[in-house]
């Protein structure tokens, strides 16, 4: 069939300061067909793709559409040559309807009559066989509804050439089937469509050919009749590469953390987190891997209690048998509670009861070390926010994705940071700054922070330095749980080590370690087992010493539906 | 590519900067006032006569600036005291704006809480001992501020109802609500209420001394809140990020609502020592519209109560010093208005320049030069 | 009935000075900006139309282009305010909220200035017969309604007709609810905050002019306007920034500011003096309840323009 050349990029770099998204990257698209765009996080295909719809400008190389050379600086001249992007993040208003959002921007010729714009609207998506209703407004539609939306703006404009940046990623089976279909019609019209994606049975499914990319090189360009599943991922993942990271093996690995049956649904209704079932165990490091937005973000915070409309348990086996209880970690009240329910016994065994004691006298008795816990402590943290959590002294620590946004604050210095954790301590009303800023310097000291003082504020911080203040003070806590989601994310080589060194420090004294990361190859290095996750659901747990690349690779790309095909 | 190059970047680009020494900062602050005060030499050319026929009488312009709250110490004394209720208002508002949470009805708060006070002492005045009476007047003012910011707070709370259009309208609503009484207080019909004979605050040495102190230890006291107490540490939690506060199990509506009580609760004092210190009398304009100056303030300060100290006595400063103008110069009373306008606008604009890095891209494409 | 019938004429008349304002203030908020300089700016409106007029008062002009310049002198100072608030907040990003309250603080002080200087002989004289055309020497109530009041419901209308059925009026809005995505379809934020801004001080500014020159058409006029400032950005609120609405809405505020010295004449209706400030107190009462019942019910078109007082900064996109 004589094919048609649509697009070609030829030589496209792009650097992001010292880092290189894309390295000399070379594609043609032809028109009328599928092209899936293949590769690992952080691979380079979202950078490459916003070069050619006008969001970044590439430091070199060319770009040539229908075989003349172009020059792309914005939005607006990518639709000039006729190209349009999908973004992951809907770009919508959404108080506006759907043709309000499709017409907003676009500059006709005659009267603005939203009439004919509706039917218009409504032409476009009977060709295609899109379902939409042009008068309804964005904040009542699906997540589908608005992806349709997003797609029609764009034909809308005359594109010839569409990206789609993982356009699957937030749909259910059937509305992919019918995403498909809708793909599927426009090549037939002579469209070319660029499809982002990491779902291997998918780019199978629907593209003509697979580009693929690795580290923001493109590695190379194949036929989809002519390949399969284990070469794409091969091609994806690469070579093994060996890491100089320690690994011990686990001792006395315990049950720590037990988290049956999770589920959620996000605020817009998706079901993010699938019947999560899993074991973390004290003294081992339990990798997470996936695709970004499998449901791992959403399963740390709801084990931290910041997911209150979560279903599911999540216990916490607090390994306390024959330890004494302290007011370090538990409040008066809780000690009461726990010795109403007869949970502690005195170095002879003999049961204690607080019955008829004043505050006073069980004070004096639990600082003499000698009431003790019968058996290991078993706490539900269901339900629980992450106050209540605290209280009950469970000593769960989060390194949380969002350094900036959620884990510190960024106007404060270090020392006001690290009394986020414990300014609750110390005297009624006035805080203590003198163990925080004790703490903060023995941070700086040990983990080599390069900051101009403990109070300079931490968003003037680079990322490695940012992120080594965050896990330093979540250390600092004593965890017996430890969950870390993209520690090394942005990080330097050695800021990295770092993190690992501390993660298995961690590991060595006990704590159950939640790993979260993207690199396959760390991943490997660093964990005992390796959960992994997909769209919301468990789809494994592997011995992290036995796992090869493409066993995790598969079961981070492969659907259920999939699965339950081969099955 | 060469063609491409030379559209690289945009003429000018802007880029927030990370962070600026303080000294500069205020450098550029003094600048902006320093350009405003010559604006506002030019402002008076044009509007006032003996100037616009003599221009060279612009001197004793700039002299009568400073003639107006320094030349005699009674002009000193007044000077310090609108400076202490205009920052006692300034004051109030802090912990809300650290909290990121607009409050723009100061005025509203302070008014209703002159009312309360002078409430009890109309009604018990010459009937309970004056001691008990400026108890009950103290209680009143602050429970009448707290009242007037818990609605809005408790609003945002629940519904997250608009904060900053909500205590608007909450000003009118006192005003009105002042008038009201007014009308059923005063027999005669004029609605102008004869200062009361009870429920004055005792004073020390000078007339205003007390209050001045009073509001000087208030503000070293909400620095310390703010900066040394964990409820001063939650406000700002709240304010730099809502997720942060959830993350460290912060109970975001708690703290909203605590910290709008707190800043009724000061606006009451405001509204006490305005009742109770000085008028013993109220009327829609008590408070004079010190409520919006004195959001301007605490902004200027970037809410730090002891900056504040400065902030309030510039725009006293200003505001007297033109008062002083429009007598010596004999035109209209609001020309003041005029002048802290011009000022106003002036710092308001340096701001840009302190938080933002202006580059220009060179001509020839090379690496863009950065301008402060 | 016929004293109904006045009253609602009058409650119109007077009505139309909030009606210039909110339709004002809901453009500018529509563009994302929360403008609390509008009293200022109706000020700065009122004092240019009034300087103008104080300088062709009596120069024997022709009565309609008398009229046509005053309007003119009105537009010019209010806009050049609004240009003075866009700059600081658009430009320099400057904090919306103080941005405003200087700007009313400078404009009702500069008002007073150039008010006091001016004989209101002169300025008032004008063509007064034009304003209240076609009802210019009419006994009834009608003879207070004139060209101007008709401007402001034509601009209510038109406000309404260009937000809600242009294509202007979707780019901007778009601009004020989430300006990110307004820039990524290629929309000039800048230049539609700017426009929406001078445009909406413009009209706030008639209203101001109008006040003084037409409704109150007396000396001490300037005095209580900056008061209908603040009530015209209550109306935004009633009205639930829709211009149309605020022709009903500020009939509903006109009346209620000026039924006290109306109902003294029913005698169903048992009044005293303190009844005044309680019905003058009412709008904003209201305006409350409207607020707090629309983010009760949430309802996505009945709230401000999602993006309203937060900067625009592209490069944190």
């Amino acid at each position: 069939m004589e094919k048609q050349l649509a697009l070609q990029l030829r030589g496209i770099t792009k650097r992001f300061g010292r880092v290189v998204a894309n390295n000399h990257v070379d594609l043609d698209v032809n028109r009328g067909e599928i092209l899936a765009i293949l590769g690992e996080n952080g691979c380079g295909k979202t950078t490459l793709m916003n070069m050619i719809a006008g969001i970044y400008f590439p430091d070199e190389g060319h770009i040539y559409v229908d075989g003349q050379e172009v020059v792309i600086r914005s939005p607006k001249d990518a639709f000039d040559h006729r190209i349009g992007m999908i973004h992951q993040h809907f770009k919508l208003v959404d108080l506006f309807t759907a043709a309000e959002n499709i017409v907003l921007g676009v500059h006709e010729e005659g009267r603005y009559n939203l009439k004919e714009v509706n039917q218009r609207v409504t032409e476009i998506a009977g060709k295609y066989g899109f379902h939409i209703d042009p008068r309804k407004k964005i904040y009542d539609m699906s997540v589908s509804e608005k992806q349709t939306v997003e797609i029609i703006k764009v034909l809308y404009r005359g594109a010839d050439i569409l990206i789609l940046d993982e356009p699957t990623a937030v749909l259910t089976p059937q509305e992919i089937d019918k995403l498909f279909d809708v793909l599927r019609r426009m090549r037939a019209d002579g469209k070319s469509i660029i499809i982002i994606t990491h779902k291997l049975h998918e780019v199978l499914d629907v593209s003509d050919r697979v580009a693929i990319l690795r580290r923001g090189e493109h590695i190379a360009t194949v036929n989809t009749a002519e390949t399969n599943e284990s070469q794409l991922t091969e091609m994806m993942v690469g070579e093994k590469v060996s890491l100089d990271i320690e690994r011990n093996d686990p001792v006395d690995a315990a049950p720590r953390l037990e988290v049956m049956h999770l589920n959620l649904h996000n605020a817009e209704g998706l079901h993010v987190l699938r019947d999560v079932t899993f074991t973390a165990n004290g003294g081992e490091i339990l990798g997470i891997a996936g695709i970004a937005g499998s449901g791992q973000r959403e399963l740390l915070e709801a084990i931290a209690g910041l997911q209150p409309q979560m279903e599911g348990d999540v216990i916490f086996h607090n390994p306390k048998k024959d330890k004494p209880v302290t007011f370090f970690h538990k409040s008066m009240k809780r000690v009461r509670e726990l010795g109403a329910q007869g949970m502690f016994h005195d170095q002879n065994m003999k049961p204690v009861s607080f019955d008829g004691m004043s505050t006073a006298e069980i004070r004096k008795w639990v600082e003499s070390g000698n009431v003790l816990f019968k058996e290991d402590e078993i706490i539900d943290l269901r339900d629980k926010t992450p106050l209540e959590i605290r209280q009950l002294g469970v000593r769960l620590s989060f390194v949380p994705e969002d350094r900036l946004g959620m884990g510190l604050v960024g106007s404060m210095g270090i020392t006001d940071n690290m009394m986020l954790r414990s300014y609750r301590k110390g005297p009624a009303g006035f805080l203590d700054r003198k163990k925080p800023r004790e703490l903060a310097e023995e941070i700086i000291r040990e983990l080599k922070v390069n900051t101009p003082g403990v109070n300079s504020p931490v968003r003037r911080l680079s990322g490695g330095n940012v992120q080594k203040v965050l896990v330093g003070r979540e250390i600092a806590f004593t965890p017996k749980v430890l969950m870390a989601a993209y520690p090394v994310r942005g990080l330097d080589i050695n800021s990295s080590y770092t993190i690992y060194h501390l993660l298995n420090k961690q590991k060595e004294s006990g704590v159950a370690v939640i790993f979260v990361g993207e690199d396959l190859d760390v991943l490997l290095a660093l964990s005992d087992r390796i959960l992994v996750m997909n769209s919301g659901a468990v789809t494994g747990i592997v011995d992290a010493r036995h796992a090869t690349k493409e066993e995790i690779g598969l079961l981070m790309t492969k659907t259920d539906r999939a699965r339950k095909e081969e099955a | 590519m060469a063609q491409a190059s030379e559209h690289k970047e945009p003429l000018i680009h802007l880029s927030k900067r990370t962070g600026v020494a303080p000294l500069r900062a205020w450098l550029i602050r003094l600048a902006a006032v320093a350009l405003g005060l010559i604006v506002c030499g030019l402002a008076a050319m044009l509007l006032i006569e003996r100037l616009r026929d003599n221009p060279g009488r612009i001197g004793e312009f700039y002299y009568t600036f400073i003639k107006g709250s320094f030349s005699t110490s009674r002009k000193f004394w007044k000077f310090l005291k609108n400076l202490s209720i205009l920052l006692c208002i300034s004051l109030a508002l802090t912990p809300s704006f650290r909290m990121r949470f607009w409050n723009t009805g100061a005025e509203g708060q302070t008014l209703v809480s002159v009312l309360g006070c002078i409430a009890v002492d109309f009604y018990l005045g010459g009937k309970i001992p004056e001691w008990l009476l400026l108890i009950l007047m103290f209680i009143a003012a602050l429970a009448c501020g707290a009242v007037w910011a818990l609605i809005p707070a408790l609003c945002k709370a629940r519904w997250n109802t608009n904060e900053t259009l909500f205590t608007l309208m909450m000003n009118y609503v006192a005003t009105f609500l002042v008038s009201y009484c007014l009308v059923i207080w005063v027999a005669n019909g004029s609605s102008s209420l004869p200062k009361l004979k009870t429920g004055k605050l005792p004073t020390i040495g000078n007339d205003y001394l007390l209050i001045i102190l009073i509001v000087l230890l208030l503000a070293v006291g909400l620095y310390i809140y703010l900066s040394y107490t964990k409820h001063g540490y939650e406000i700002s939690v709240v304010g730099e990020s809502v997720r942060t506060a959830q993350y460290v199990g912060i109970s975001v509506k708690k703290v909203i609502v605590r910290t709008m009580l707190l800043n009724g609760a000061l606006c009451g004092l405001a509204g006490y020592l305005i009742g109770a210190g000085l008028d013993q009398s109220v009327t829609v304009n008590s408070v004079g519209g010190q409520g919006f100056t004195a959001i301007m303030v605490a902004w200027l300060a970037k809410f730090n109560p002891l900056v504040m100290i400065i902030t309030a006595g510039l725009i006293q400063l200003l505001n007297q010093g033109a008062a002083q103008i429009s007598q010596d110069f004999n035109v209209s009373g609001a020309f003041p208005d005029v002048i802290v306008g011009i000022i106003l606008f002036f710092i308001i604009g340096c701001e840009f320049f302190i938080n933002y890095q202006v580059h220009f891209r060179s001509r020839a494409g090379q690496e863009g030069r950065s301008v402060k | 009935m016929n004293m109904w019938l006045n009253f609602l004429i009058d409650s119109l008349a007077f009505g139309a000075t909030f009606m210039y304002g909110s339709t004002g203030e809901i453009l500018t908020e529509k563009a994302g900006h929360l403008n609390l300089g509008i009293p200022g700016i109706m000020c700065m409106g009122g004092a240019g139309g009034c300087l103008v007029l104080n300088a062709i008062g009596k120069s024997g002009l022709p009565g309609f282009l008398i009229v046509i310049l005053g309007v003119l002198g009105a537009l010019a100072l209010s806009m050049l305010c609004g240009l003075i608030y866009s700059f600081l907040t658009v430009t320099l990003r400057a904090n919306q909220n103080v941005t405003g309250l200087a700007l009313t603080t400078f404009g009702g002080g500069l008002m007073k200035v150039i008010m006091s200087k001016m004989d209101a002989t002169v300025y008032l004289v004008g063509p007064k017969m034009l304003y209240r055309w076609p009802f210019a020497g009419r006994q009834d109530s009608l003879q207070c309604l004139g060209v101007l009041f008709f401007l402001a419901v034509i601009v209510a209308l038109a406000a309404s007709w260009v937000l809600f059925r242009t294509k202007v009026g979707l780019h901007l809005r778009a601009v004020g609810e989430n300006p990110a995505t307004a820039d990524a379809v290629g929309i000039n934020v800048t230049k539609y905050k700017y426009a929406a801004t001078c445009i909406g001080s413009g009209i706030a500014g008639l209203g101001g002019f109008y006040y003084i020159i037409d409704y109150m058409a007396s000396q001490e006029a300037y005095l209580s306007l900056e008061a209908f400032g603040w009530l015209s950005i209550a109306l935004v609120i009633f009205a639930l920034w829709r211009p149309h609405l605020t022709i009903i809405g500020s009939t509903v505020f006109g009346f209620l500011f000026s039924a006290s010295s109306f109902i003294t004449n029913i005698s169903w209706i048992r009044v005293t003096m303190a009844t005044k400030p309680i019905l003058q107190m009412l709008p904003y009462v209201v305006t409350i309840l409207v607020l707090v019942v629309t983010s009760v019910r949430n309802k996505r078109e009945n709230q401000p323009p999602q993006s309203l007082g937060l900067p625009y900064f592209r490069e944190e996109r």
